[in-house]
């Protein structure tokens, strides 16, 4: 056994630091496009809009059942043929691995978000809408102002617990050979030969991370929890 | 579409023999893998309710560290790390497995422990579902404390937990794709491995999709089956199951199960 090293440390920390950033912006992006993209999806199943709702569960479904790195590899040969057709001259358009990744997580996890959303929806006592009806809010306005900010507000320790999850499989980005925190350490142990060190320091940011937003979901979700109104 | 699949390999082999071949890894992580983290994951979720302080704590940090890590980091550390800080004879020895089984029994392991800890904390809310009735009654007959868990809770807590087991067995088989990263050649790999030989890209991640879509369809329809086998009478029907934990859990505020509301 070798003795454990911790001094490289201090070398490799600017560059681990920029991967956790590159890991937080990834988390950050793909939760506002998962959010908005999700919420779009839910109303779409919600109001059974033909076809369209039809395209939006199987994709869900779809994207549930098979693993993420699939998903990945799946993007990475995909998002350039399809940009080649949008942009009319049928070639594909290399976009990068990094462009990609923030693509992929957005569109993936919007399946995961959508449906708590539209569980969430499903929850929504019917009384609401009868309110809104009576007070002759528009459809627009009933979801914008009456029943999402209740979704939202009911679903959110689970919004949370799946960003959290979120944020531990951007790691998977590794397969792309992104530099996130992941591939930052593995990138430094292969030049500096301290695998172990770089590994166990991963290990434990995500550690520290993880576990300090669960807690602080934990406390939200005792402190903000509707007690029972919403039925 | 999929002709490309029946040609021949550099190998000697046809492309499909490859995806077959993945098949089998992913199969044989997700299976055994899956006995793994049940038996360590009811074992832990017990701990985590049991009046032994110390035991609590530790069934809590196990929870906390496996759930907090990203299964990916917990690979490499099962594979890269734990040679290196096992003593240098036992570590040697781990290196010197040959090469297919070097790679599966960390990611085994791996795996396993992982899906263990998400266990636990379903076993956790199912015992904790359980009227307390159920324990003074088994106190009132006498039952030890072992016994108490052996015929009452745990068996409860069990058929209570069924359905929101089902989103762990499909966990438990998407994450065998992250076994690629320490070189073990299951589906996704053998997909990528062919869409590299042959530029047919768009079969070979079709193929592997089609086959984890069967997998998963397989999975679900045999947890709905196990759930209507040992479903406690008069609970809920898991209909809403599609959504197992989240429907109850945007409705109720809290993670249990809607069965469990019910039994309340």
């Amino acid at each position: 056994m070798n003795s454990l090293d911790f001094s490289v440390l201090l070398q490799a920390w600017p560059y681990l630091w920029s991967g956790l950033l590159f890991s937080l912006a990834l988390t950050a992006a793909a939760f506002v496009i998962g959010m908005m993209l999700g919420t779009c999806f839910a109303l779409v199943q919600h109001f059974e809009v033909p076809v369209v709702s039809q395209i939006v569960r199987s994709y869900i479904a779809l994207v549930r059942s098979i693993p993420l790195i699939l998903v990945l590899f799946w993007f990475f040969f995909l998002v350039p043929i399809v940009l080649g057709h949008l942009s009319g001259n049928g070639r594909p358009v290399p976009i990068g691995a990094t462009w990609t990744a923030f693509i992929t997580f957005g569109l993936f996890e919007a399946a995961y978000y959508s449906e708590i959303i539209r569980v969430g929806l499903r929850a929504v006592n019917k009384g609401q809408f009868e309110a809104c009806q009576a007070l002759a809010l528009s459809t627009f306005d009933t979801y914008r102002c009456v029943i999402l900010p209740q979704v939202i507000r009911v679903a959110s320790p689970i919004i949370l617990s799946q960003t959290i999850i979120l944020f531990q499989d951007t790691s998977l980005v590794y397969v792309l050979s992104l530099t996130d925190l992941l591939g930052a350490a593995s990138k430094l142990a292969q030049l500096n030969g301290r695998l172990v060190e770089m590994y166990l320091v991963v290990a434990v940011v995500y550690l520290a991370i993880s576990s300090a937003a669960s807690q602080c979901v934990a406390s939200l979700r005792r402190r903000y929890a509707l007690g029972g109104a919403h039925r | 579409m999929f002709g490309v699949l029946f040609e021949q390999t550099a190998d000697g082999q046809r492309y499909i023999d490859w995806l077959l071949a993945g098949l089998g890894w992913t199969l044989a992580l997700a299976f055994f893998g899956w006995w793994i983290a049940f038996a360590v994951g009811v074992i832990v979720g017990i701990g985590r309710t049991v009046q032994n302080r110390l035991v609590t704590a530790l069934a809590r940090l196990y929870v906390e560290i496996f759930r907090n890590i990203p299964v990916l980091v917990q690979m490499f550390l099962w594979y890269f790390v734990l040679p290196e800080i096992l003593p240098s004879r036992l570590g040697d020895a781990i290196k010197q497995i040959p090469p297919p089984w070097g790679s599966f029994f960390p990611a085994l392991v791996c795996l396993g422990l992982y899906t263990a800890a998400r266990i636990a904390e379903q076993v956790r809310a199912g015992i904790e579902a359980l009227p307390k009735g159920q324990t003074e009654a088994a106190n009132a007959l006498g039952l030890s404390p072992l016994l108490t868990y052996r015929h009452v809770i745990v068996p409860q807590a069990l058929r209570l937990i069924v359905p929101s087991l089902t989103s762990e067995v499909m966990g438990i088989y998407k994450n065998t794709s992250v076994a690629l990263t320490i070189g073990l050649m299951e589906l996704t790999a053998q997909a990528r491995q062919i869409s590299e030989a042959t530029f047919q890209t768009f079969t070979a991640f079709g193929a592997a999709t089609l086959i984890y879509l069967v997998l998963a369809l397989i999975a679900y329809q045999s947890m709905m089956l196990i759930d209507k086998a040992v479903r406690i009478p008069g609970s809920t029907p898991a209909k809403d199951a599609v959504e197992p934990i989240l429907a109850d859990d945007v409705q109720s505020g809290t993670a249990l199960p809607h069965g469990m509301e019910v039994v309340k």
